[in-house]
């Protein structure tokens, strides 16, 4: 951090000042003038949070992309199908049981288990070949993409929220001022921030196995060089194995989170195929940090974007992605 | 690194044996003067169902595909976004000439929006290449795919120029000369000479000084820089030559079915292109029209067929997948190298003792 700043420091002020704004925005009470210029402060508080927690479902699916490809060199491009595949199983689960948080674990366990069929029986046969495995994962997402569609229909389908989480919370944040001095306190769907704050536990979780334990020295060293780490006697596939069966378990999960506050249909594989690719692209390949980064971006532009203008909002995005790749093609938290 | 790479090292030396460089390859190739002379008699042989839902679709699926096998063949670049160059000429064809959407639709004559389409169309693969060429193999596939995505939604959420998902409908053909040429024959005359005049373009330019460079810089990028050529700008300038062949694709696209809708654009369809390249056989310029005619003849009677074996017909989807699974896992260039391969054995076995295996 205190590198960068002394390293950029123009773009280091840029960044404190934008915070600065942002925070301002969202705490403070808007003056008029202000509210006249660009709409209420809830609409913009609801944006903002809107956009937030998408980063954390956004987060969820692009970290298990982007583990798996930093550290087998593989696009995985039907992650979206697990994705929707984890959102179906989800559904059926808690729909059956009636169990929110059971629904999570079996998604979880199957999803991992088809990543580990996948990684077993296909990529390791091509291993080195990546461009030749990203071919097989476009054969594989058309194969799982109309399997899905003859197993559940094109219907849409919504995981019932649990009773506990349904209904807003009242968070300390001032929208407005009434008449008689009153504040009015922004209300906000508390199944959402339960996701968001789950979201940011996972990542911080995986950032800490991954720096301060030995299976995430095993994995950061084979991110490196693999062939070296093989060389001194760890049993690299069973390591290739484990991290495809926790990615994708990862899109399982996110599918489960998708199928509770969006809805689950043919054609959300690919949306959220799309989106862990600008998520990304944008915050660097093989990098959680770029994920987190990256998918909080995307996040808050889809929903500021969608709000404020409503037309060009996925323009939008896609301008951010044309933007760091020409001031920085590898994205913006990678290493090389 | 590109799956034409490795392949090539099987096909090359026979074929060099047998040709002087820098000649027509077909010229005297027999099979070539035979499927030449049916396509142009195709219209006393085939029924117009015939003629323009399996030929001339054939031909322009697999002139869109022809362009992403020239890219991914001779410039180890694939890219996804060739349908979406083609999707944007359409709609500028529509756009800018006569429709029924006459509040959207210019009403230019289709000589002036033709042309203006195309220049529009490169411009557009041209830039999106500029974009896709900072990065490299597998990159570029993410990239590219990105480009055909945002350009779906984008169609899908503008209303001003592409009108919605409901997209622009009842395209105006042209019609000169006293001739309609969206009756079914003219049409299919329309379609094949333009097939033709790519299919000899990309074969020409990958014989050419800028082809055999291009085909440098898929090799061994360092080197072509270290011998002085511009590594990029070669690269650039394929996206430019591929963006207008998907292009005119895309030209002949709407005339042919007279409506462009987002779904036209879809990250399925963009698939479908890499699909029809891939199976057909990416190293050479025959392959995606092979690939073209399978996957056309499939989405067209695998319905049929399918309900006759007792199996729903509606997984015509799966049944692409899988045989493009089975492609890419067996054969990494596609149905003529699986032909290829075949020759080969059966001239071992003819002349024992020759190689087996390239």
């Amino acid at each position: 951090m205190s590198r960068f700043v002394e390293r950029h420091p123009a773009w280091a002020l840029i960044v404190i000042i934008a915070i600065a704004v942002a925070l301002w925005l969202i705490f403070a009470v808007w003056p008029p003038g202000l509210e006249e210029a660009i709409g209420r402060k809830r609409v913009f508080l609801n944006a903002v949070f809107n956009g937030i927690t998408l980063g954390g479902l956004y987060f969820l699916v692009a970290s298990g992309f982007t583990l798996i490809f930093g550290l087998m060199r593989n696009v995985n491009l039907a992650h979206g199908s697990l994705y929707l595949f984890g959102g179906y199983i989800g559904y059926a689960i808690s729909s059956a049981t009636g169990s929110w948080v059971l629904s999570f674990i079996v998604a979880f366990i199957l999803t991992a288990m088809v990543g580990v069929l996948l990684q077993v029986i296909v990529f390791r046969r091509m291993e080195g070949q990546d461009l030749r495995q990203t071919m097989v994962t476009i054969g594989l997402s058309i194969v799982f993409a109309d399997l899905m569609l003859w197993a559940c229909g094109g219907d849409f389908y919504q995981i019932q929220t649990p009773n506990w989480l349904i209904g807003p919370v009242e968070l300390p944040l001032v929208t407005a001022i009434k008449s008689s001095g009153e504040p009015v306190y922004l209300r906000y769907p508390m199944v959402r921030l339960v996701i968001f704050a789950a979201s940011v536990i996972i990542g911080v979780a995986m950032w800490l196995a991954l720096n301060r334990t030995r299976i995430g020295m095993i994995i950061r060293a084979g991110v490196d060089d693999r062939d070296i780490l093989a060389a001194t006697g760890v049993r690299i596939q069973l390591v290739f194995v484990a991290v495809f069966a926790f990615g994708a378990g990862l899109a399982g999960i996110a599918g489960v989170v998708g199928g509770t506050f969006q809805s689950l249909s043919p054609g959300e594989d690919i949306r959220f195929l799309l989106a862990s690719l600008v998520v990304v692209i944008v915050g660097g390949m093989g990098s959680i940090p770029g994920a987190a980064l990256g998918a909080l971006i995307i996040g808050l532009a889809e929903q500021l974007g969608s709000v404020y203008i409503p037309t060009y909002a996925i323009v939008v995005t896609f301008l951010i992605m044309v933007l760091v790749l020409a001031i920085r093609p590898q994205g913006l938290l990678a290493r090389r | 690194m590109s799956l034409a790479h490795d392949a090539r090292v099987s096909v090359r030396p026979v074929s060099v044996a047998q040709r002087p460089a820098r000649t027509w390859p077909e010229i005297n190739n027999p099979a070539a003067w035979i499927v030449a002379v049916i396509l142009l008699i195709m219209p006393l042989i085939a029924s117009g169902f015939f003629l323009i839902e399996i030929f001339a679709t054939t031909l322009i699926l697999g002139t869109m595909a022809l362009s992403l096998m020239f890219l991914a063949g001779y410039g180890g670049m694939v890219s996804l976004m060739q349908l979406t160059i083609a999707g944007f000429s359409a709609y500028m064809v529509a756009v800018l000439g006569v429709s029924s959407n006459a509040n959207i639709s210019l009403g230019w004559p289709w000589w002036l929006a033709v042309p203006m389409a195309l220049a529009l169309a490169t411009a557009f693969g041209t830039l999106g290449g500029a974009l896709a060429v900072r990065t490299e193999g597998i990159y570029t596939i993410m990239i590219t795919l990105a480009i055909g995505a945002a350009f779906y939604y984008f169609t899908n959420q503008n209303w001003a120029i592409f009108n919605g998902h409901t997209g622009i409908n009842t395209v105006a053909t042209p019609h000169f000369w006293g001739v309609n040429w969206r009756a079914d024959i003219p049409f299919y005359y329309i379609v094949l000479a333009v097939a033709a005049l790519c299919y000899f373009a990309v074969e020409y330019l990958s014989r050419a000084p800028f082809g055999l460079a291009l085909q440098g810089v898929r090799d061994n990028p360092r080197r072509m820089a270290a011998l002085g050529f511009n590594v990029n700008a070669h690269r650039v300038a394929a996206y430019a030559f591929a963006s207008f062949v998907a292009a005119l694709a895309g030209v002949l696209q709407v005339w042919n079915y007279r409506q462009i809708s987002p779904g036209s654009v879809s990250v399925g369809a963009c698939i479908d292109v890499l699909i029809i390249a891939v199976v057909g056989g990416i190293t050479r310029p025959i392959g995606p029209f092979i690939g073209a005619l399978i996957f056309v003849l499939l989405r067209t009677f695998a319905l049929d067929f399918l309900v006759r074996l007792g199996l729903d017909g509606n997984r015509f989807r799966c049944l692409i997948g899988l045989g493009f699974l089975a492609i890419v896992f067996w054969s990494s260039d596609g149905v003529i190298g699986l032909w290829q391969r075949w020759r080969q054995r059966r001239g071992a076995d003819r002349f024992s003792g020759g190689r087996s295996h390239g």
